[in-house]
């Protein structure tokens, strides 16, 4: 029988392999994972749900298809995709029929969706198994997985320390080998920062590129899908598992999805050598004021790697950075104040009503169902919109954006490949640091919030650590570029596949499995 | 003209009436505005009709229904309104239990159709309505007020059924430029009529797939500021549009001859009392925070779209009607015909079978016999009543018109091809017979003579009894004999009697 405990710490590929050629089942490996989550969670808190029976099901009836391929033939199985049998947690806002969908809100408590996401649909055709659904800032508003309303996340390198946000339980779970592929969002950062913080791959793919049809919407223009893996081959397979049209999102891309997603060099000497003549700029204006010293210096030493593997690489200005974050901090509350007016405890969710009049119900349904960070966005979408400030606030927003958007365009239409800089301004922070201060919070967002005003690909991979917690180092592409972003990223993996910084495991990933753990809400509570 | 529009125009002779129209109707398409959901739900449990996206469920998304959007389209090619290149959708935010998802998708700074108009026949002549737009938008659920949960403890409850959350419905809107309650009235009701021509909608105002606002104020005559608006509402019939208008005059240049203030309002028309109520304020203006629809890229319209759909569009009412007042119907004939769906096709069927025969003759058909049997046996297929066919019609509207048969049998015949679909041929043939053929009357003569012994005796005693035997002989034939044929037969019989 094959060591349980082994499986889990393999990448999804490595599993893959295991399991096409009968070494392993998706059985055993959806087991393995579940028993995992269930140990080491008390203490990380990265799941709000985690559904046994369903995952093993799923799991079995990947078996089944396996078994049936395997008799039909060499053809059959090499059709089975890649992530046939393979494990996943998914961010709980992504619709799963019949399960609890809370988007980390006591709003939506008691929830059940009647209907799956299209990426539901789409992970469940390719034969991948949903093991749960993961902790979040409430509604993805946040950046350190502080504003669930089901108590905070941990950092598997440092429980005292967030794991980022707004997809930290997605990012959690993948750094502590609960899981090897994870499904985040990404509005304004929320899977890059956590990616970078938890020391893992996360990407944000272009607008339109992943169907938002039963995600719940913060954002609906900024919003969108991405994976979660410990490597670049996996996150690239699973971006490729959930990507493409779909009719019931009309701002979903007809744009097709690239091949080569599935099919990134496994040597890294091969995956290295596609950086010779290609030509990065690293944006000065992502070098922030108050950036950690150690992020800056990782950052450089990456950018050096990248030219020493041939890549060009020139320093570059994105003009606008500067109005990104007030601008963002504008159309996203705005959207958001209309995109959560439906949680009015009509029809589902958290309900306070005592039949006086419908303003009273809403009023005390909202009021309690709500969090502070939300109702604070709330409130700023709602002024941003209101008569004789719309032109002055939302309009002149939208105008940023677009000057956002064209600095984007000038580079990338001067011939660079990618951008280059950091995901984050500084590492995993202690709970607590930012959350007094909202400004100081949006503040983690800096760099990725422009990425998503522009609507292009980014992905943030690990490039070292920063007084032993991980850095994030963040590409950004043109427009469907998700393709040569991944095979970026998997040459960088290449390129420093002998770095020390690569054999460093997240350090309380031993403390987890103890017993007698706090849960991150009592360890904050009892400081 | 009803007391309640008299005295409004003796009101017009001080103040002028300021009125515009909002007219929403909804669109006939299979299914909802932005889902796949059944627009059929009229009659069906509530909450039968519904999905993720017409619920307003977390995650659910809209999709644009071509279909609508064509209507619209349509409408407004209809209209002589432009269409603009590239049009958007905007979120209109407002809380209420029938919004599901607090907001409703609607079109704001560009609407599918702008500046068009529509010209009506009014008691004081020709008016043409000049129409700001046409827009399209998502239908409300519907709210059950009251206590209606058996069982249920709560004072006061409200249900929702959101069947008709996120139907399509089409806002059309026209400028202040209206100025009776019979201008308004006919407006309202040429534009159904055009609406149900191209297809549209059926604009039933009792079912609420036609719902007219008014907005009226007062002002001096010879002055320009607006006075004081206020909003009508529920006016569920034509009729009650003109009557709720025409009261709202009255009550407001009552108001204004007293020196009492008129407040910004919502009225409804009250159909039993006769009169408008109070149902809210409108001091305060809500403010909507309209806002481009992220979900939905702008939509364009380019010529191709345009000029397909402008090329499905039939004859509209106004130029129907021209065209048959043009034909020789008088142009109240041609109103009435033209306004009933059922009459126009029955015209026109009638009209294509039958090129020589005189519009008049198939007017005064279709308007009486034909309409009764309509009423009673519905209309098939071929476009008239029950199971008679257009083709009979004709050929027998064309013989009494060329006065091969009298009108009286002619309208016999019609009676029983609407009766029972008996071939127009088969019908002239028990007709022709009748006529040419001696024998068969003689034969309709002797056994006449043969039932009657009495009147035969009183003829030998002298009486004259001629009448009555002509009678039931024309009785017997169904009147199609020749009646002057038939007296000269019966005197010749009888005097063989003796």
């Amino acid at each position: 029988m094959a060591d349980l405990q082994g499986l889990t710490q393999l990448f999804a590929h490595e599993m893959a392999a295991r399991l096409r050629s009968g070494e392993t089942t998706a059985r055993e490996i959806a087991e393995a994972h579940l028993a995992r989550a269930h140990a080491t969670d008390h203490g990380l808190h990265a799941w709000l749900t985690i559904d046994d029976e369903r995952a093993l099901a799923e799991a079995d009836a990947a078996d089944a298809t396996l078994a049936g391929a395997r008799a039909e033939g060499p053809d059959a199985l090499a059709a089975l995709h890649p992530l046939h049998g393979m494990p996943v947690a998914l961010k709980d806002l992504v619709s799963v029929k019949g399960g609890q969908c809370t988007a980390g809100s006591r709003i939506l408590e008691g929830y059940r969706a009647p209907y799956d996401a299209h990426i539901t649909e789409r992970l469940r055709a390719v034969g991948v198994v949903i093991l749960g659904k993961t902790n979040m800032d409430e509604f993805a508003m946040g950046s350190s997985c502080e504003h669930s309303a089901f108590g905070p996340t941990a950092n598997p390198w440092d429980l005292e320390r967030v794991p980022g946000g707004s997809s930290g339980g997605s990012a959690a779970s993948v750094a502590a080998f609960q899981t090897p592929l994870s499904i985040g969002t990404d509005t304004g950062g929320s899977i890059r920062q956590p990616a970078a913080l938890c020391g893992i791959v996360g990407m944000k793919p272009t607008y339109g590129r992943v169907s938002r049809y039963g995600i719940v919407a913060f954002a609906s223009s900024l919003d969108q899908i991405g994976p979660f893996a410990r490597d670049v081959r996996d996150a690239a397979a699973l971006l490729h598992a959930v990507s493409g049209r779909d009719e019931r999102d009309s701002t979903s891309a007809p744009e097709p999805v690239a091949e080569d997603l599935v099919n990134l060099p496994a040597s890294d000497d091969e995956a290295a050598s596609w950086l010779r003549g290609k030509r990065f700029g690293v944006p000065r204006e992502y070098f922030v004021e108050g950036m950690e010293p150690g992020v800056a210096a990782a950052i450089r030493t990456a950018v050096a790697d990248l030219e020493r593997a041939g890549a060009t690489v020139e320093e570059v200005s994105l003009p606008h950075t500067d109005y990104g974050l007030a601008s963002y901090y504008i159309v996203a509350p705005a959207e958001a104040s209309a995109n959560l007016a439906r949680y009015d405890g009509v029809r589902f969710g958290h309900a306070v009503t005592d039949g006086a009049d419908y303003l009273a119900d809403y009023l005390v349904t909202r009021g309690s169902g709500f969090g502070p960070e939300v109702k604070r966005r709330v409130m700023l979408g709602t002024y941003a919109l209101s008569a004789g400030y719309y032109d002055a606030f939302y309009l002149k927003a939208l105008k940023v954006r677009t000057l956002i958007k064209r600095d984007f365009d000038v580079l990338f239409d001067a011939g660079f490949d990618a951008l280059v800089g950091p995901t984050s301004p500084d590492v995993a922070f202690r709970f607590g640091a930012k959350l007094a201060d909202p400004v100081k919070m949006y503040l983690s967002d800096a760099c990725t919030l422009p990425v998503n005003m522009a609507g292009l690909p980014g992905i943030s991979i690990p490039c070292g650590l920063s007084e032993g917690l991980p850095v994030g180092l963040q590409l950004i592409g043109p427009a469907w570029s998700e393709g040569v972003l991944m095979r970026a990223a998997r040459a960088y993996e290449g390129v420093t596949a002998s770095a020390d910084w690569r054999r460093v495991r997240p350090h309380d990933l031993a403390k987890l499995a103890g017993a007698g753990l706090p849960t991150p809400a009592e360890r904050i509570a009892s400081r | 003209m009803t007391a309640t529009a008299e005295r409004a125009g003796g009101v017009l002779e001080r103040y002028e009436a300021v009125i515009g129209i909002e007219i929403h109707c909804q669109l006939r398409t299979v299914s909802k505005m932005f889902c796949a959901c059944s627009t059929q739900y009229d009659g069906a449990a509530p909450n039968t009709h519904c999905c993720p996206t017409c619920l307003g469920l977390p995650g659910a998304l809209p999709v644009i229904n071509r279909a609508a959007v064509e209507h619209v389209i349509a409408t407004g090619l209809a209209i002589g309104a432009s269409i603009p290149a590239r049009t958007q959708w905007e979120r209109k935010n407002y809380f209420y239990p029938d919004l599901p998802k607090g907001y409703q998708i609607s079109q704001y700074a560009i609407p599918l159709a702008a500046n068009g108009r529509l010209a009506i026949e009014t008691s004081a002549g020709l008016f043409t309505v000049d129409i700001t737009r046409a827009h399209l938008e998502e239908d409300t659920a519907k709210l059950a007020h009251g206590d209606v949960v058996p069982g249920s403890t709560a004072g006061r409850t409200t249900l929702v059924d959101f069947n008709r959350s996120g139907a399509p419905l089409m806002e059309i809107v026209t400028e202040p430029c209206i100025r009776t309650a019979e201008q308004a009235r006919r407006y309202a009701e040429e534009l159904q009529l055009v609406l149900r021509a191209i297809g549209v909608s059926d604009a039933d105002m009792e079912r609420g797939q036609m719902r007219v606002e008014a907005n009226v104020s007062l002002r001096v005559r010879g002055t320009q500021p607006f006075g004081t608006r206020v909003e009508v509402k529920n006016m569920n019939s034509f009729r009650s549009v003109e009557r709720a208008i025409a009261f709202e005059i009255e009550r407001q240049a009552a108001a204004l001859d007293a020196g009492e203030p008129l407040w910004m309002e919502t009225r409804g028309w009250d159909d039993g009392r006769q009169a408008t109520y109070h149902m809210r304020s409108k001091e305060t203006s809500e403010d909507y925070r309209y806002f481009p629809e992220p979900d939905l890229p702008p939509l364009r319209v380019d010529e191709a779209w345009i000029e397909a759909v402008r090329a499905g569009l039939p004859e509209l009412p106004a130029a129907r009607r021209e065209r048959y007042v043009a034909a020789g119907i008088t142009p109240y004939d041609a109103a009435v015909i033209v306004a009933d769906p059922g009459m126009t096709g029955a015209f026109e069927a009638i009209s294509a079978a039958a090129a020589s025969l005189p519009a008049k003759e198939i007017a005064n058909f279709v308007s009486g016999m034909h309409a009764r049997a309509a009423k009673s046996a519905g209309i098939n297929d071929r476009g008239t009543a029950g199971a008679s066919d257009p083709a009979s019609i004709a050929v027998l509207l064309s013989a009494i018109a060329d006065g091969s048969i009298g009108r009286p049998i002619g309208r016999d015949l019609l009676d029983r091809h609407l009766a029972d679909g008996t071939p127009a041929a088969d019908l002239l043939a028990t007709v022709a017979s009748t006529i040419s053929d001696d024998a068969a009357l003689l034969g309709h003569i002797d056994a006449v003579i043969a039932a009657n012994p009495k009147a035969v005796a009183d003829h030998r005693a002298g009486k004259p009894v001629a009448g009555f035997f002509v009678g039931q002989v024309m009785r017997a034939t169904g009147g199609a004999a020749d009646a002057a044929k038939v007296t000269a037969l019966v005197r010749q019989r009888l005097d063989a009697e003796g």
